[in-house]
């Protein structure tokens, strides 16, 4: 789209405006798909809802009061504070608890996708790039790992070396680093017969800076879908475990050991049940949209229906996989 | 069958490892006295259970012993089982064999497990060609939506909302326990979810390549009727990929149903898992994870299978993993 331009123009120039474009114009293509927008929107508003807590939160968010035990969702207690999502046993606000717990919630999705990312895609390069016995090893490895059931097997490791946040963040890396070793293996096969790399080889570069400065760039967008998508895969099985009481612990709370406690007043107090699983349907939700959107539009067939402003009669909005 | 035969083989390695890999984390990393009897337990009533456990010998030995126990169905005998909650198993004492009991628990987890199953494969089904013969209708929307909502709902917070609806507010089907089908709904429609979702998005996908081809035009051409063309001759060629995912989903399933039976009080192995683990009862945990992990393994086993039936190319190929 700016190659007529560009040729006209200095280098640098060039460069730069053509980045302008490719920036302007992606931030155009999540303006035009209204659905992926809303999710980027939320995802924004929920990190600084999850970072922000202690400034924005309307209440203290272990701050007991008894007399405002139960107060519905937009119901005011008997003290006149208003409550927007209610509050629980004892007196808690739920909002304020369910912002405090978006950052527990968040940043083991967070912190557990960036850890299982960094080892799988270290070993899936090596394997990808050196082939051999590594990557017959380690192949099966994770085949083999695929196929068992993560979850049961996270309980039992958890069950031996005791519940927490350090450990949780330890159980996702060991069992999770597989999907990204597993495609950053393909893509490494699928780069190295590109031209460029044997360029990059044939003018004495070394595997090192192949792999940190040729290979890596080309391969981050179908990673960062990858990595999307993990986030929320993570932080559904942090509620999962932390409601099986093998997650995060008290006092620390997450969204899916809210659940769990307000599991004992299912028939008295619903929103202590529905608000934080609501929580957590809406952030995979929108993280699983906006995935769909970037893999939309990272990839080179799709891209140009996106890029390029809608014409008249024509969905720029296409799907198909 | 040089294929299935290697299959099995890689398949019986698994488990091997699996089971290594249960008594490294239980034993080595962990220590089965303090696990058992918890950081509070005197000394002296550690060491007895060191005794009694055989722990004091060395490990080498203590694995072999272990390996040798499992072949003969030995997984120990449970530490506290007296104490558990489901009312038929309350006068059993301490000390039965664990094995018998996770055993007992299997035909409750496969009955929900089966009729989730039977519930969202069908429903996929019907919903996915639905959607494929229908491009960009409601009903293809409705499949989309399906789809991202079961992959991202937490199930056990899905089965919890029902109970809300049906059993508080309702007041039409109970909130848990076993027995007559009307404690089946529930759970069953809970566990159903997830497969539902991405069983009916690998459906709509398959058919929709599969209707494209020429031999569709073909069967059309010669006058067979919509719905023939779809569910027998379309359908039959999609069915590769159908069984690949609902396979996946079976064993999902299986562990699916351990937060599932939980959340219902659904006396399958998944809520023995959880009580035993909440009751540090290392054997009972042990055998049933073994048991579980054996129960995904031969499902992914059985996969294969189906697929060499489905595909003879495959036992041609001869290639290592699911083409």
């Amino acid at each position: 789209m700016t190659a007529v331009d560009a040729q006209t123009l200095p280098q640098d120039e060039a460069h730069d405006r053509a980045a302008a474009i490719t920036s302007r114009a992606y931030f155009g293509a999540l303006m035009r798909d209204r659905v992926a927008f809303v999710s980027a929107i939320f995802l924004g508003l929920l990190l600084i809802a999850a970072l922000g807590a202690d400034l924005l939160a309307p209440y203290e968010p272990n701050q007991a009061n008894l007399r405002a035990r139960f107060v519905p969702p937009l119901g005011t207690a008997r003290d006149g504070g208003f409550h927007l999502l209610g509050t629980d046993e004892l007196g808690r606000d739920l909002f304020s608890r369910l912002m405090h717990g978006a950052r527990v919630s968040m940043s083991i999705g967070l912190l557990g996708a960036l850890c299982s990312g960094i080892v799988g895609i270290t070993l899936g390069v090596l394997a990808g790039f050196y082939r051999g016995l590594l990557e017959d090893v380690l192949m099966r490895a994770v085949d083999g790992m695929m196929a068992l059931p993560s979850l049961l097997i996270a309980l039992f490791i958890l069950f031996v070396i005791g519940p927490g946040f350090g450990n949780l963040i330890l159980i996702f890396t060991l069992l999770h680093w597989m999907v990204f070793a597993r495609m950053a293996r393909s893509l490494t096969l699928n780069h190295q017969q590109h031209t460029y790399i044997t360029a990059a080889r044939a003018i004495g570069g070394s595997d090192r800076r192949i792999i940190l400065t040729h290979l890596l760039p080309n391969m981050i967008s179908p990673l960062i879908v990858l990595f999307t998508l993990e986030i929320a895969v993570l932080i559904l099985s942090e509620a999962s475990l932390s409601f099986l009481g093998f997650g995060v612990q008290a006092p620390q709370s997450s969204w899916g050991l809210m659940i769990a406690r307000g599991r004992e007043y299912i028939s008295s107090a619903w929103w202590l049940v529905v608000m934080p699983g609501a929580a957590i349907f809406l952030t995979a939700l929108a993280l699983n949209l906006v995935a769909a959107w970037a893999r939309a539009i990272t990839d080179p067939v799709q891209r140009w229906r996106w890029l390029t402003p809608p014409r008249r009669n024509s969905q720029p909005i296409d799907d198909e996989d | 069958m040089p294929y299935l035969l290697r299959r099995f083989m890689q398949s019986l390695l698994l488990l091997f490892v699996l089971i290594s890999f249960v008594f490294v984390v239980g034993r080595i990393i962990g220590d089965p006295a303090l696990i058992m009897l918890g950081t509070s337990a005197s000394e002296t009533a550690l060491d007895q259970l060191r005794e009694n456990l055989g722990l004091n010998q060395p490990i080498w030995q203590q694995y072999l012993v272990f390996l040798g126990d499992l072949v003969q169905g030995d997984f120990g005998v449970s530490f506290r089982y007296g104490f558990s909650m489901m009312p038929s198993d309350a006068l059993r004492a301490e000390g039965t064999p664990v094995l018998p009991i996770v055993l007992s628990r299997l035909p409750a987890t496969f009955l929900l497990a089966g009729t989730a199953l039977v519930l969202a494969f069908s429903l996929a089904v019907v919903l996915g060609c639905l959607a494929a013969m229908y491009p960009r209708s409601w009903i293809d929307n409705l499949v989309n939506v399906i789809s991202l909502a079961s992959v991202s709902v937490v199930q056990f917070w899905l089965g919890l909302i029902l109970i809300i609806v049906f059993s508080v507010q309702l007041g039409l089907l109970p909130t848990g326990g076993y027995g007559s089908w009307q404690h089946l709904i529930l759970p069953a429609l809970t566990l159903a979810a997830r497969p539902l979702g991405r069983i009916s998005q690998v459906v709509r996908s398959a058919m929709l390549d599969e209707l494209s081809k020429p031999y569709i035009a073909a069967a059309r051409a010669k006058g067979v009727p919509e719905w023939r063309v779809v569910f027998v001759h379309a359908l039959k060629n999609a069915s590769i990929p159908i069984v690949t995912i609902t396979g996946d989903e079976l064993s999902q399933l299986l562990t699916g149903a351990m937060l599932v039976e939980t959340v219902f009080a659904w006396p399958g192995i998944g809520l023995l898992l959880i009580d035993s683990l909440g009751r540090r009862d290392l054997p009972m945990v042990q055998a049933g994870i073994c048991v579980v992990a054996a129960l995904v393994i031969l499902v992914n086993l059985a996969v294969d299978f189906a697929y060499t039936v489905l595909n003879p190319r495959i036992e041609m190929d001869n290639r290592g993993g699911r083409a």
